[in-house]
Parts: C-alpha cells; sequence; structure tokens
C-alpha cells in the first residue's frame, strides 16, 4: 500500500496530515478514540540529525500537551543517515532523545502504535518502530538491521553462505518474518480491511512492548533471551 | 595508575568497585553461551562478552554490568542483551542504581535480530528506570568505544563518564567509508576518527559530562559523582534536551569539522586541543562547552 492509501484507509473522513519531504506530522480523527497524532518518516529516507530532531519536537509537544491520545507511527525508512556531520554533530543523542521521548509517552498514558509499511533499518529502525508500545506491520514490510550484501562484507561470508545459512534460523537475516519471529513485530495487518478497524482493535489492546522477549521466545525466534533476563533478576532479588 | 582501556571488563569492574564487594549473575561457571555463534563456527565466551553483577560504590549498592570489546568487539547478540536488559529490571525492583562499561561496537551481526531487539529493550528498561527516579550511568573509555545501538544506549543513560580514549558514535567510521567513500569519512584517518567520536570532542559539545583520564581510580571517582546527579527523566527533562539539541543544530550545524566548533565555542587555540592533558584540556574546556546540565 502507498503512504497515501494507507492515510485514506486510516482516516476515511479525510485528514489534515502533513506530509513533508521526509517526515509527517498531524492530528487525524478515528472513530471511538478521538483525535490521533500521526508521526512517520516516508518514502525510504534516512533518519538524521534534523529530521529525528523535527520529529522529536513534535513528540515532545504531543507529551507536554498532556491529553493522552493515542500516537500513530508510520514508518517507511532507511538506516540511520551515515554522513560525518550526523555523527560529529552528536546522531546518537539525536535518536536516543526520539526514542526516550516515545518511550515515556508510551508510560505517561499515550498509546504509541508503530505501522512499519515500508522499510527500516538499524539505528531508525530502533529510535521510531521499536521504541512503539505496539509495532505492527503490512505485507510487504522489510525490516533489517544490516542488508546481506554489507553483513558479508563484515562477516566475510559469501551472501550464497549467508542466505543458505538463514533458512535454518531467523535469528539474523532481514525480513518481516524473521522480525516477528524474534518478538519485533506483534502482528502483520491485512491490506483487504480497512486499517482504522485493524487500528482501533489494536488500541482496545494493552500495550505489549515489555513482553517482546517472552513473545520471542513463544515464536522460537530467541530462545534465550527471556529466560536470561528472568534468571538475572531472580539472582539480583535473592541477596539483596 | 592503571589503564582503563587497555583493562577488560573484569578489571574495570575491579577498579570501579569496592574492594571485593562484586558478585557476579550467571558467571562464565555457568558456561551460558550464545547458541547461535556454532552455526557460524566461530567460538563462544562462557560468559558471552558482558559481566553483570551486584557489587558496592561507596558503601553503596550498585548493579553492574562490564562490556568484553575484545570478544567480538563487545557486540550485542541475544544472551549479552539478555544480561543486561534482566539487570535493569532487577534495578527497577530493587530501586538500586546501575552503572554500564560500555565497550563494544554495537549489534553482533552473526545474531543481528537478536542483538537489535535486546538493544531495543534496554533502551525501555533504562526510560522505565529513570522515569522512577532510579541513575543509570555510563562510562565509556574501552578499546572498542561505543557504537552502534551501544551509541544509543548511552544517549539514554543519566549521566556519561568519558576518557579521551572514549569514542561515541552511531555508525562508526569504516561504515561510513564502505557506504559513502572515503571523501565522506576516511577512517584511517586517526586524528580524524578522534576529533568527530571522541571523548574530548563529546564533552566539548555536551555528549557527555564528566572528562576523566584513561584511569581506573579516575572512572571510579567520576562514577561516584554521577551516581549523585540528577536521575529523573521526565516531561521537562525531554523539553530541556529538545531545546539543547535544537540548540547545537543552530549553533554548529553548519559546520562539519569539530575544530570550528570548538573555535565557536571560544577555545582557544582549537587545533591544539587533541594534544592538551586532561587537566589542560579540563581548564580550557569545563567553562566554555556547551554543559549538558542533566538535560539528557
Amino acid at each position: 500500500m502507498t503512504l497515501d492509501e494507507i492515510l485514506a484507509s486510516l482516516f476515511p473522513d479525510g485528514h489534515p496530515i502533513d506530509i513533508g519531504p521526509a517526515i509527517l506530522t498531524g492530528v487525524a480523527p478515528l472513530e471511538q478514540f478521538g483525535p490521533v497524532h500521526v508521526l512517520g518518516i516516508h518514502g525510504r529516507n534516512f533518519l538524521g540529525i534534523d529530521d529525528a530532531c523535527a520529529l522529536a519536537r513534535q513528540a515532545v509537544d504531543i507529551l507536554a500537551s498532556g491529553d493522552r491520545q493515542p500516537i500513530l507511527l508510520l514508518v517507511d525508512s532507511a538506516s540511520q543517515r551515515m554522513t560525518r556531520r550526523d555523527e560529529l554533530l552528536g546522531l546518537n543523542e539525536y535518536l536516543a532523545h526520539l526514542a526516550k521521548t516515545l518511550i515515556l509517552a508510551g508510560i505517561r498514558g499515550h498509546r504509541v502504535v508503530a505501522l512499519l509499511y515500508g522499510g527500516s533499518a538499524a539505528g531508525a529502525f530502533i529510535a521510531t518502530a521499536l521504541a512503539a508500545d505496539t509495532l505492527a506491520a503490512l505485507p510487504g514490510a522489510h525490516p533489517e538491521v544490516m542488508d546481506l550484501p554489507s553483513m558479508a562484507r563484515v562477516t566475510k561470508l559469501p551472501i550464497a553462505v549467508l542466505e543458505e545459512k538463514a533458512k535454518a534460523t531467523p535469528i539474523f537475516a532481514p525480513g518481516l518474518d524473521n522480525l516477528a519471529r524474534t518478538g519485533a513485530v506483534l502482528e502483520t495487518w491485512s491490506p483487504d480491511i480497512p486499517l482504522d478497524a485493524q487500528l482501533r482493535e489494536v488500541l482496545t489492546r494493552p500495550a505489549a512492548a515489555g513482553n517482546r522477549d517472552a513473545l520471542g521466545a513463544q515464536r522460537q525466534g530467541r530462545p534465550k533471551a527471556a529466560a536470561i533476563a528472568a534468571r538475572i533478576v531472580e539472582l539480583a532479588r535473592r541477596g539483596a | 595508575m592503571t589503564s582503563w582501556y587497555e583493562a577488560s571488563a573484569r578489571q574495570r569492574i575491579d577498579a570501579l568497585a569496592d574492594p571485593d564487594s562484586f558478585e557476579e549473575f550467571i558467571g562464565p561457571e555457568e558456561r551460558e553461551i550464545s547458541p547461535h555463534l556454532a552455526l557460524f563456527d566461530l567460538p563462544e565466551q562462557f560468559d558471552d562478552g558482558i559481566v553483570v553483577g551486584r557489587a558496592r560504590l561507596s558503601g553503596k549498592p550498585i548493579l553492574v554490568a562490564a562490556q568484553e570489546g575484545r570478544f567480538m568487539g563487545g557486540a550485542f547478540g541475544e544472551v549479552h542483551g539478555a544480561k543486561l536488559t534482566g539487570l535493569l529490571r532487577a534495578a527497577r525492583q530493587l530501586r538500586c542504581p546501575v552503572a554500564i562499561l560500555f565497550d563494544t561496537g554495537g549489534v553482533r551481526l552473526q545474531e543481528a535480530n537478536a542483538g537489535e531487539m535486546a538493544i531495543a529493550e534496554i533502551m525501555r528498561e533504562i526510560v522505565l528506570a529513570r522515569a522512577e527516579d532510579i541513575p543509570v550511568i555510563g562510562l565509556i573509555g574501552g578499546r572498542a568505544g561505543c557504537f552502534g545501538g551501544g551509541g544509543l544506549i548511552a544517549g539514554c543513560c543519566s549521566t556519561l563518564v568519558i576518557s579521551e580514549h572514549g569514542r561515541l558514535s552511531v555508525t562508526g567510521p569504516e561504515v561510513i567509508e564502505t557506504n559513502r567513500g572515503a571523501d565522506e569519512f576516511d577512517s584511517k584517518d586517526r586524528a580524524l576518527v578522534w576529533r568527530v567520536t571522541g571523548g574530548k570532542h563529546r564533552y566539548l559539545i555536551g555528549g557527555a559530562d564528566l572528562f576523566v583520564e584513561d584511569d581506573g581510580a579516575a572512572f571510579r571517582q567520576a562514577a561516584i559523582e554521577a551516581l549523585s546527579r540528577r536521575a529523573a527523566l521526565d516531561i521537562l527533562v525531554l523539553a530541556d534536551e529538545q531545546k539543547r539539541l535544537e540548540r547545537r543544530l543552530s549553533r554548529f550545524g553548519a559546520m562539519s569539522e569539530a575544530r570550528d566548533i570548538w573555535a565557536a565555542l571560544g577555545v582557544s587555540r582549537p587545533e591544539a586541543v587533541p594534544g592538551l592533558a586532561t587537566e589542560a584540556f579540563l581548564a580550557e574546556g569545563r567553562h566554555k562547552r556547551e554543559n549538558a546540565h542533566d538535560a539528557r
């Protein structure tokens, strides 16, 4: 689905979302839930310091407004922008600040739902989609940590070998199914059902971001994470 | 004097904590290794490159996590990341502060999806802890630096301590060069790498709070100070951080060379900054830098 189709399906009565060159912002009405804050990055753009700062400005203002209305994050990005200028000016702080604001919004009573409808990778994925309390995807979405050619370069293994290994495990290769199995993506929405109904349905359920490692264990994508974390908690509590 | 840069993860914990106070959780004797490295015929390490546990610092309880940069570049894999996630969850339950001793290149590519998820989970747990006023401090001065998702985690900490050797960034210089060419970033130009990612620059632009000598005792003293600073993360802190980051963009956004930024800060002889010893650097930079004032 294109961004226009997605917005039309989410907000059938129309919407005043401002679609900029890389990011989108606005408020639109959702039946039963009232106004929804919409933020996003589109067009497979890289997320650098300027756009991360602009998105965070919106998120901080939403948080400061105290309205507790849902936030919908639409994501179709590349990775973080890889330039010397971005690093010189502290990209790590800009991405972390955006993530912190979205996570705190979730803690302070906003629902923060991300819909991944295109790509997203590495630091951009962490600072947007993974900072939401719920991550849904549309078929064809393509999340990745690093693309296979780059991974082949770093691991010094041929792409064919990596592709072969990827059949045995969801643990390293890109793709929606693999990320769903590790617990990152909660569910995939159907493009054949109005998206506003699917969004409303998610909003009636509690947030689930705190349970992603348990979900990863249940889906057999991350065999150890949830159990290791639980044992550390138990050991720390025992001697305290 | 013991070099933090040269030390192992366990030596750093010994330098940080009160003598004989450290107790490890899931130590190497439990052989809780990565279940994924065998697929790549890579050797495992019994602690998966991170040491976590409880200790005392100046007599007070603290939870500590130290990454081992000499094992797979300190990268986040499934077990490695889950140990830190668990430690942060314990911190909330026990209302105990946490120190993270970073030494990492970011996500471990052989288990990239689990590593990416671990980083997101760790960031969430830090925000949850800080929202309840529990300090989570970061110490950066290891061999592997603090890159990739490690840089994002560091950006969530309440206070950051860094040495000149500490490097803090997202995309590493080699990766930028591979993707964008040596004209964008010549990763073999060590002086340039240090000017862009190094501890002095991060301290001067407000990306880190305390600048220390490459020494275990100095990191320990700074950690004690860091734990006494404001840790709570709330809407006001985020609004202040927003202003701080917008100000940085408007002051320095048009600059592409660290020395220009240092000159704009009013540092005299910016070209001499990389050569300054700690004391002289702090005397010059302490009052001229962009101080984050705990807006992070």
